[in-house]
């Protein structure tokens, strides 16, 4: 008796941690609480800051993209936003031989041309999306492919060196980095709970046909989700311009699916309508503790692919559970 | 051996607790045609739907040929011998004709599909409907027409012992009308049951051996067709039916208007409609399926574009402004389809209540919510629509029942204090207590000064509710009646004349 009774508890909390919506944090801490033993140095500070410091561009990356993938879209051109902003505000800051070498407005510059390399590539996906009503997947694979062959093509595939120090200091220290981050995430989880704005972008996502019965300026909406979404991936592209100390146009190349991945992972709908940036928040922690975990482990580079899939598709597949148990089908 | 192709015995079907058929008893004999008579949402195309395979009842007996017969889906019924001709035609108009007929069924030769045989025995089935085309005619090519004529012969391609019709003219000319009236002559006099739906009773009695009225889900009257005149089939599809109540009016319509329509067309769909609503006022637009009431509703709303006309709201042209703007001078429009364009389902309750509203509990210029206060306005909102209490506002809408969920979509526009509500089918759907207070509301709101357009097939809840009706009939102002001349029957009898006389003249087809 008392033994089915205890089974049944257990079951009952199990059920409790799976419909959670922070479902992906108790992921993180069980992932930890495993690897903390074995993998070496892994829950030293030293390893922890290295950890943040991973994380945080891909935070604000991630963040915008929720917002994209809350409407019911897609932005597949981000890590394109970032290698082209990342050159482009880099090639005209350099000491070698940029435009405003070693000028004062030379920092304020340079990180302005990155915002606003971000905002231009988002604003061009977010008219072809709401007002050509082209379809996102194609339209943002298409400017993927352009704009990361513009950064390579005009900066023949060379990084580019000798940064001013101010440029690099958002992206260098960490603890900069970190207040960044944490301004873009806190200003667009702000956006989607506080605003007029996030209700549009809910009610978008959720059901356009009756956002536009009640009033809803779709277009407006979702212009301005893929402009935010680009913007955040330009500063995403300062921090790790900091980071790196170069202007490089492969920044963030093999990282669109972590970032896409991060979003899903944290319990933003891919078919839109629901999603929050704390989440994403958990599925960015809970893919960067795997990687940097694996890496302490000593795995290749395809080993860890290969786990990081695999346990993507566990995540989602505890979210397709999750997603029966709370609609209760 | 029975003498019944189709015997059909106690049929319950209830949609989201509605009931739409109330143990239904109905044999057909074999080789007969027996025409299907009855309002809009009398159930006859859930009575089809059920035979065709597409519904299931949730009680009662199906007996096909005697034996008993439980067909899960339209294939399983079709391979039982019964062909669907639906009211709109599922046809892929970007296959050929050939590919069509035979999609479920290709004739293959070690899993190749054998394009000979194919195209003869194509040719053939057409030969049968008397459609004289090449098998490989692209689908997007033919005419309505031409296009029924193609689901009968794909209907052919299984052999059917019954073929079941669901108002096959609505998009025909004369000439393919007459056509189609001879293949169905063919048909019968190869043995065919058929079930023929249909709101011409000039077609009916023409064709038909004996004929069925439903009227709320129940069998009004059946009998061989030469019994049934014109007006003793329309006087059982109006008679008396659901003995619902309806509240008083509290005050009356006021002189001046406060939308003033005229002229508003849009191609093929509406022409030349033209009439003024009143503050104050309830106004019915009355109209068979396809007439053209909710083109017109979204005419109104802006979410079409009209081709001609004006739209004036109190004094304002407003033609050219979008839904939004609209919704800012004080429009609302109540969708027919809750869960298509009415509500978020996934959202909550709280953010579906105050999509509308949220634009005006701002603080410029960020767009900041002002949530206090607009959880108030939730709250009181949802105290005036009596929605049910145990749901909290953080809850998915889709978690209520049908009565509750058109409560949250009136609640959302109430919230705006419009001063023109278009209400697509305000009660569908939803439970009788629940449509009580619905019929409340709206009176409430014609009282606070509000002008009422009320669109519905329910012909009872507009001579109940309005204090004019419109009738629409093809997309035209057909006829108008004031209160003092309320008349179920007249008011039936003139949709569907207007329906009748718009499908006579074979040039004035719609393009």
């Amino acid at each position: 008796m008392t033994q089915t009774q205890s089974t049944r508890r257990s079951v009952r909390i199990l059920r409790r941690i799976v419909a959670s919506e922070y479902l992906v944090l108790f992921l993180c801490l069980a992932w930890f609480a495993v690897l903390a033993p074995v993998a070496p140095g892994f829950a030293t500070p030293r390893n922890l800051t290295n950890i943040l410091a991973a994380l945080l561009p891909l935070l604000v990356v991630a963040t915008g993209q929720t917002m994209v993938l809350i409407t019911g879209g897609i932005d597949l051109s981000v890590t394109s936003i970032i290698a082209l902003a990342s050159v482009a505000g880099s090639a005209l800051v350099t000491g070698a031989g940029g435009l405003l070498d070693a000028s004062p407005l030379a920092v304020p510059a340079g990180i302005l041309t990155m915002l606003a390399v971000g905002a231009g590539v988002g604003l061009l996906n977010g008219t072809c999306v709401a007002i050509l009503r082209m379809p996102p997947f194609m339209v943002t694979l298409a400017t993927m492919m352009f704009f990361s062959g513009l950064a390579i093509w005009s900066t023949q595939s060379r990084s580019i060196h000798d940064l001013p120090p101010g440029l690099l200091l958002a992206g260098g220290n960490v603890w900069i980095s970190a207040a960044v981050a944490l301004t873009v995430a806190l200003a667009a989880h702000l956006v989607l709970r506080r605003t007029l704005l996030g209700r549009w972008i809910h009610a978008a996502g959720q059901n356009p046909k009756a956002a536009l019965v009640s009033g809803v300026p779709l277009q407006r909406t979702l212009i301005l989700s893929y402009l935010i979404c680009g913007l955040a991936a330009g500063v995403a592209a300062l921090l790790i311009t900091g980071r790196l100390e170069t202007g490089s146009p492969v920044h963030g190349r093999s990282q669109l699916l972590d970032i896409i991945g991060a979003v899903v992972i944290g319990g933003t709908s891919l078919y839109g309508g629901r999603g929050a940036v704390a989440w994403t928040a958990g599925g960015v922690l809970f893919l960067t503790l795997i990687d940097n975990s694996l890496n302490l482990l000593s795995l290749s580079h395809f080993a860890i692919m290969m786990v990081k899939g695999a346990v993507i598709l566990f995540a989602a597949f505890l979210d397709t559970l999750r997603s029966r148990l709370t609609t209760g089908t | 051996m029975t003498a019944f192709a189709i015997e059909l015995q106690d049929i319950d079907k209830r949609f989201f607790g509605v009931p739409v058929l109330r143990k239904i008893s109905l044999s057909i004999f074999c080789g007969e045609t027996l025409g299907l008579a009855g309002e809009n949402g009398a159930g006859k195309s859930t009575l089809m739907n059920i035979l065709g395979g597409n519904l299931q009842p949730d009680s009662g007996r199906l007996l096909l040929a005697g034996q008993p017969y439980r067909p899960r889906n339209p294939q399983h019924a079709a391979k039982a011998g019964i062909a669907f001709i639906h009211q709109e035609l599922n046809l892929f108009s970007n296959l050929s004709v050939a590919e069509n007929v035979f999609l479920t069924d290709f004739p293959t030769r070690a899993g190749i599909v054998d394009r000979r045989v194919l195209r003869r025995r194509t040719r053939e089935l057409l030969d049968q409907a008397g459609l004289d085309l090449p098998p490989d005619t692209p689908v997007h090519r033919l005419s309505s027409g031409q296009r029924q004529l193609v689901e009968i012969a794909k209907a052919l391609s299984l052999d059917p012992k019954v073929i079941l019709f669901d108002e096959p003219t609505t998009s025909l000319t004369q000439r393919e009308k007459e056509h189609l009236f001879s293949l169905i002559a063919r048909l019968r006099s190869r043995g065919i049951t058929l079930i023929y739906i249909s709101h011409v009773l000039a077609d009916l009695s023409r064709i038909c051996d004996r004929v069925a009225v439903l009227r709320d889900g129940q069998v009004a009257g059946i009998g061989p067709m030469a019994d049934f005149s014109h007006d003793r089939l329309i006087t059982l599809m109006a008679g008396r039916s659901l003995d619902l109540q309806f509240p008083p009016p509290i005050s009356a319509p006021a002189p001046e208007a406060v939308l003033e329509v005229d002229g508003l067309s849009r191609r093929g769909r509406i022409s030349g409609i033209r009439f003024q609503l009143h503050r104050g006022e309830i106004l019915g637009i009355a109209g068979l399926m396809g007439s053209g009431r909710t083109e017109l509703a979204r005419l109104l709303f802006g979410l079409d574009r009209l081709c001609a006309g004006s739209i004036r709201l109190e004094r304002q042209p407003i033609q050219h402004l979008s839904p939004r703007q609209r919704i800012a001078r004080g429009m609302a429009f109540l969708t027919e389809d809750r869960r298509e364009e009415g509500l978020c389902l996934d959202g909550s309750i709280g953010e579906n209540i105050s999509l509308v509203a949220a634009a005006s509990h701002t603080r410029r210029p960020l767009g900041w919510l002002r949530l206090d206060s607009l959880r108030q306005a939730v709250a009181m909102i949802r105290d005036r629509v009596r929605l049910t209490p145990t749901a909290r506002d953080s809850q998915p809408v889709r978690t209520l029942s049908g009565g509750n969920q058109q409560k949250v979509v009136l609640a959302k526009w109430l919230l705006v204090h419009p001063r023109v509500l278009l209400l697509d089918e305000p009660a569908r759907g939803i439970d009788v207590g629940a449509k009580h207070e619905i019929y409340n509301l709206i009176r409430q709101l014609a009282a606070g000064g509000a002008g009422i357009l009320i669109i519905s097939s329910e012909i009872e809840e507009l001579t109940g509710l309005c204090d004019r009706i419109l009738v629409l009939a093809s997309g035209r102002l057909h006829d108008e009646i004031p209160k003092t001349a309320f008349d179920p029957e007249r008011i039936l009898r003139s949709a569907m004349a207007g329906a009748a006389a718009a499908a006579a003249p074979p040039n004035s087809a719609l393009p």
